[in-house]
């Protein structure tokens, strides 16, 4: 009884794919953007900041990094209403996305703050620099330059869990394989290449990561 | 309408939440094994060898987690047989661990200086003796913190297994929602739980990666 | 017959040849010193002759066999040629008795007393017979070369090829590892050394092999090389050029 594998029922809905590969693009450019800028903060604030704002960070770091992101979605896009906060699905996944690359990356830009030489901090203040100039011109592009291939991995990382915002129907490539199998009843084709797609995306992306490396950090040769 | 209260919310996720740790054992020691396979397969110095675990590594580090399990879940049907939830979600997750879980320990194969294989090597150790007795003991320990952090990994991995419909800490959470319209406090409930589950174990990763750093110094 | 017969070697990484055609035999018993600047190819030389590294051309025979580059014959080379590195490379998380016992253990299939027995045998050689139990960590740098050669030993080589054993040394750890030496040459072991202590070259070796861009560019004894250099890369090498 051999199974007659039918892509093309598949293919012929790639109108779909193609938006939910917009939407999944759309979510990970966003997320990490934000995401890295608030990194960024909190990286700068767990290692520079006030004694609350970095029990704050602390908090916000651990919570985040020790919970699913499924469950960050769902208590984002189910729970906060309760709260009054009322989001449309696409503005709570990157809601959601953006507070857990956040997390992420600020521990992993933090890792680059501490790497920073001391000889670094101590130039930047023997030129008068203050605490957050130095830290804008001295210590974050080394920083950056010195995570960045572990700041791509994250980021791809987040790209492939964002296959989870199917779930609160936002229609990503995710979604578009759930339709697609529904109307086509061919839900293993639909799977397998939209997983080939994904594994296209990650490739593409970590190239990408590693040109804008490149780019903005041309004077240390990383990898 | 039946009527929970918080207590009875927490009672019922706390049932739930053993599936969670039932399948994140079972997954992370089953994935242990197989990765310990790729590794193996990964260092073994055969071209062959070498590329199918780089290709296995790439598919499941290049896709999401929520695709294997699908894959896991619809393939079977293929040729007529219908899985229990758990089982996919158990084989998804081993496969999914084992990739990372090479990938990590390659890491720490790698780490061990070069000096050290050559030394074996001088010594006319055989290839394998070199790994069993010169480049593992060392590479183990170096990979213990990163192992058990892997663990806080798998763990939010199986959150997704919900979405199949096995029935764990997060499935739990949608269910009890769905039941008592209150998904602050459940959700909040189901996060807090990963968290008490997940936040020691990360600790003492990072306990064993000071340890056994702080150890090597004092060589 | 020589024991070590080196005969047209060459050896390129990519395009860059490193060793250009060497030939030398050296004969059971003798110690041998290279010398020559950074990068003319001696610790390549003598990593070609432990197998671990391939060369394209030439062949090494010792003992009268060809030495064969598939896992059998680098197996069979080994044991007869030791080494010793600048590093030491002792392993980490063995006692020294440990690090020596292994490979009589794995690569003779000796028992564990019977490795043992050997171990403090060459431990006790190297002066170091109160040591088995420590760690590598637990040493000085002259005791770890030190182990690092009862290690070689214990293996009960022909000869043993030593890089520059002593460069990663503090000054006053050099003496204790070149005594070792000096007691190897003593008792007839084979050596071929890179070294950088030309006293000891001086004083012990029989020959010296001085090597300019991947060749041997000159080669006597010790007292030809020091004393009447003919080329002007050794003059220059030896610092004796201006006199
Ligand atoms: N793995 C390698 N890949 C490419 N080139 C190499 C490699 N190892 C050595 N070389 C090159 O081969 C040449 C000879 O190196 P080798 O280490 O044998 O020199 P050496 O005489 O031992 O020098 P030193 O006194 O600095 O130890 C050098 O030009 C070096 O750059
Ligand atoms: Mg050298």
């Amino acid at each position: 009884m051999g199974y007659q594998f039918d892509f093309s029922d598949v293919l012929a809905y790639w109108p779909v794919l193609l938006y939910g590969v917009v939407i999944t693009l759309e979510l990970t450019v966003f997320g990490t953007i934000l995401g890295v800028a608030l990194g960024i903060f909190c990286a700068w604030g767990r290692t520079n900041g006030s004694k609350t704002l970095r029990i704050a960070v602390g908090l916000y770091v651990e919570l985040i990094r020790n919970t699913p992101f499924l469950v960050q979605l769902f208590f984002i896009f189910f729970g906060l209403p309760a709260l009054g906060l009322e989001l449309s699905a696409i503005e709570a996944a990157i809601l959601a996305t953006v507070i857990n690359l956040g997390a992420y990356s600020a521990e992993i830009i933090r890792a680059g703050i501490e790497a920073t030489p001391k000889g670094q901090l101590e130039a930047g203040a023997s030129l008068g620099l203050t605490s957050i100039e130095t830290f804008r011109h001295v210590v974050l592009k080394p920083a950056l330059a010195r995570i960045w291939p572990a700041l791509s991995a994250q980021i791809v990382i987040v790209m492939l869990g964002t296959a989870v915002c199917s779930q609160i129907s936002v229609q990503e490539l995710t979604y578009a394989a759930s339709f697609i199998q529904s109307r086509s009843f061919r839900a293993f084709e639909a799977y397998f290449i939209v997983t080939a797609i994904y594994l296209g995306l990650a490739l593409i992306l970590r190239q990408l990561l590693r040109l804008c490396g490149r780019f903005l950090f041309p004077a240390q040769r990383h990898s | 309408m039946m009527n929970f209260s918080t207590w009875d919310i927490i009672h019922n996720l706390l049932l739930a939440a053993r599936w969670t740790v039932a399948l994140s054992l079972a997954a992370f020691f089953g994935g242990g094994m197989m990765g310990a396979l790729i590794l193996f397969l990964r260092v073994v110095p055969n071209r062959i060898a070498g590329l199918v675990a780089r290709f296995y590594i790439e598919v499941f580090q290049g896709t999401p987690l929520l695709m294997q399990l699908f894959l896991a879940f619809f393939a079977p049907a293929l040729f007529g047989m219908n899985v229990p939830a758990w089982v996919a979600a158990f084989a998804a997750l081993t496969l999914w661990t084992a990739a990372f879980l090479a990938e990590i320990w390659r890491g720490c194969v790698e780490a061990i200086p070069k000096g050290q294989w050559e030394a074996a090597s001088s010594l006319a150790l055989p290839y394998i003796a070199q790994l069993r007795y010169i480049v593992l003991p060392q590479a183990l320990r170096i990979a213990v913190a990163p192992t058990v952090g892997f663990l806080v990994q798998v763990v939010k991995g199986t959150a997704l297994t919900s979405i199949i419909g096995f029935v764990e800490l997060s499935k739990a959470g949608t269910i009890i929602t769905n039941a008592t319209f209150e998904p602050f406090t459940v959700y909040g409930c189901v996060a807090l739980m990963y968290f008490a589950l997940c936040w020691p174990i990360s600790q003492s990763s990072r306990w064993l990666e000071r340890r056994l750093n702080a150890a090597h110094q004092a060589h | 017959m020589p024991l070590i017969k080196l005969t047209n070697l060459h050896k390129s990484y990519g395009n860059h040849e490193v060793l250009k055609g060497i030939s030398l035999d050296i004969a059971a018993g003798e110690v041998i010193a290279l010398i020559g600047k950074s990068g003319s190819g001696k610790s390549t030389l003598l990593r070609c002759v432990n197998g671990l590294e391939s060369f394209q051309k030439g062949s090494i025979d010792v003992g009268g066999q060809p030495a064969l580059t598939n896992a059998a014959g680098l197996r069979i080379l080994r044991q007869k040629v030791g080494m010793i590195f600048q590093q030491f490379n002792l392993f980490p998380h063995m006692t020294a008795g440990r690090n020596v016992m292994l490979a009589p253990m794995v690569v003779k299939q000796m028992s564990a007393g019977q490795a043992e027995e050997i171990a403090r045998k060459m431990l006790d050689r190297v002066g170091l017979g109160t040591r088995f139990d420590s760690y590598p960590g637990q040493m000085s740098g002259g005791q770890q070369q030190r182990v690092a050669i009862a290690r070689a030993l214990a293996m009960e080589p022909l000869a043993l090829l030593c890089d520059e054993i002593t460069s990663a040394l503090d000054p006053e750890l050099v003496s204790e590892v070149l005594a070792v030496m000096r007691d190897l040459a003593g008792q007839g072991m084979t050596l071929v050394m890179v070294t950088h202590e030309m006293r000891f070259a001086r004083d012990v070796c029989h020959r010296l092999v001085f090597m300019h861009q991947g060749q041997i560019h000159e080669i006597g004894s010790p007292e030809h090389i020091f004393a009447a250099p003919q080329t002007p890369e050794l003059r220059q090498f030896l610092g004796v050029e201006a006199a």
